[in-house]
């Protein structure tokens, strides 16, 4: 299974969500599917994208909100994983993209690749709707069911340690920021509202 | 315990005043009454961190979600967020309101606080981070809207250190 063929698997499901990735792959090939200004592409700062997503989560309980994680972030955060279950939002889905591997430097392998089980922890943090997906179509239903229950869930999938040639974007992290803030504001009147 | 009641609820209140409606926070002695405020205030969202670093995160969700929200943690917390102050917050231009409780300083008779309290000053202005130290009940109200201000404006990070003299009552 690929990454970028989840992400496009779920590309539509995302377009009323506040989407918050990592850097890196995923962001690239997120990005290349077609970039929207409900994304929000965090560049650096490994492991806090899925607190960002709790923050957005809480502020705004209406609002569904989607970290695509990945795990070497995951692991620099652990601790963050109990937050999530600790306040445990509604509207927040974790996806987690697991290629066993650091593989925008290198490719070395993260502690996954021996036997870490980040949906396991996950479940031991305390959230109880986390699992592990191994293929398309499994991923596909497991995160649209995610997505739209009213409850936190926790989706690790195991995909491929394979990434887009280039990891270019043709956005700055700046334009992407204050785009992605306009497109949060509750007004429903304003450009980009993905609730509108 | 001497660590002062009131003069917590004065910094609290000047929070709420400037519309911090999130507050990110892990315990330490001298927070006790501001988190205790924060825990029984209906209207706060108040995040409990397992390591403060997440509180960055927390803040910078917030912010981009409409919020105003500040962080409450010792000076250790803010050693271990450095990464996130820089990558997130700094990177972002993310508003960020620390309000930090200035351990290891003049007065400190923890050993175990001593290293950090020498650090923390150099290190605020390594980042090159706006800090001001609330020690006199009378100015805190001005000096917490003053530092939302400048946080809000700036779309950066300001430091507040929690000093002895506001925080540490005398024994009578």
């Amino acid at each position: 299974m690929k990454r970028v063929d989840c992400l496009e698997a779920i590309y539509d499901e995302l377009a009323g969500c506040a989407v918050v990735t990592i850097m890196g792959a995923v962001a690239v090939e997120l990005y290349s599917l077609g970039h929207r200004p409900n994304f929000f592409y965090l560049e650096h700062a490994m492991g806090l994208a899925s607190s960002m997503g709790l923050g957005i989560a809480l502020s705004q309980p209406d609002r569904k909100v989607v970290v695509l994680d990945g795990d070497g972030s995951v692991l620099m955060n652990l601790g963050g994983l109990t937050t999530l279950a600790r306040y445990a939002p509604g509207n927040l889905t974790h996806i987690v993209f697991d290629n066993q591997s650091l593989l925008s430097v290198g490719g070395f392998p993260t502690a996954t690749a021996t036997g870490s089980d980040l949906a396991g922890i996950a479940r031991a943090a305390g959230i109880a709707k986390a699992a592990t997906v191994t293929s398309l179509e499994e991923f596909r239903g497991a995160a649209v069911a995610a997505i739209d229950a009213p409850e936190l869930a926790c989706v690790v999938a195991k995909v491929e340690a394979v990434g887009p040639t280039s990891f270019h974007m043709d956005l700055h992290l700046l334009e992407n920021r204050f785009e992605f803030q306009r497109a949060l504001r509750p007004d429903p009147d304003s450009e980009g509202d993905p609730t509108s | 315990m001497p660590v002062s009641e009131r003069h917590s609820k004065l910094v609290y209140d000047a929070l709420v005043a400037v519309g911090v409606e999130v507050v990110s926070a892990l315990p330490e002695t001298w927070l006790v009454h501001l988190i205790r405020l924060a825990e029984n205030d209906p209207a706060m969202i108040l995040v409990r961190l397992a390591k403060e670093e997440e509180g960055i995160g927390i803040s910078a969700g917030a912010h981009l979600a409409g919020r105003r929200s500040a962080m409450l943690m010792q000076n250790h917390g803010l050693l271990q967020s450095v990464n996130g102050i820089v990558s997130l917050a700094q990177l972002y231009k993310i508003p960020l309101l620390m309000v930090i409780s200035d351990r290891g300083h003049l007065g400190e008779p923890d050993p175990w606080q001593t290293a950090g309290g020498r650090a923390t000053r150099p290190i605020l202005d390594a980042l090159g981070i706006v800090t001001d130290e609330l020690s006199d009940p009378a100015t805190v109200q001005l000096q917490v809207a003053r530092a939302m201000t400048l946080a809000q404006a700036s779309l950066s990070p300001v430091a507040l250190l929690l000093t002895r003299d506001l925080m540490w009552e005398a024994l009578a």
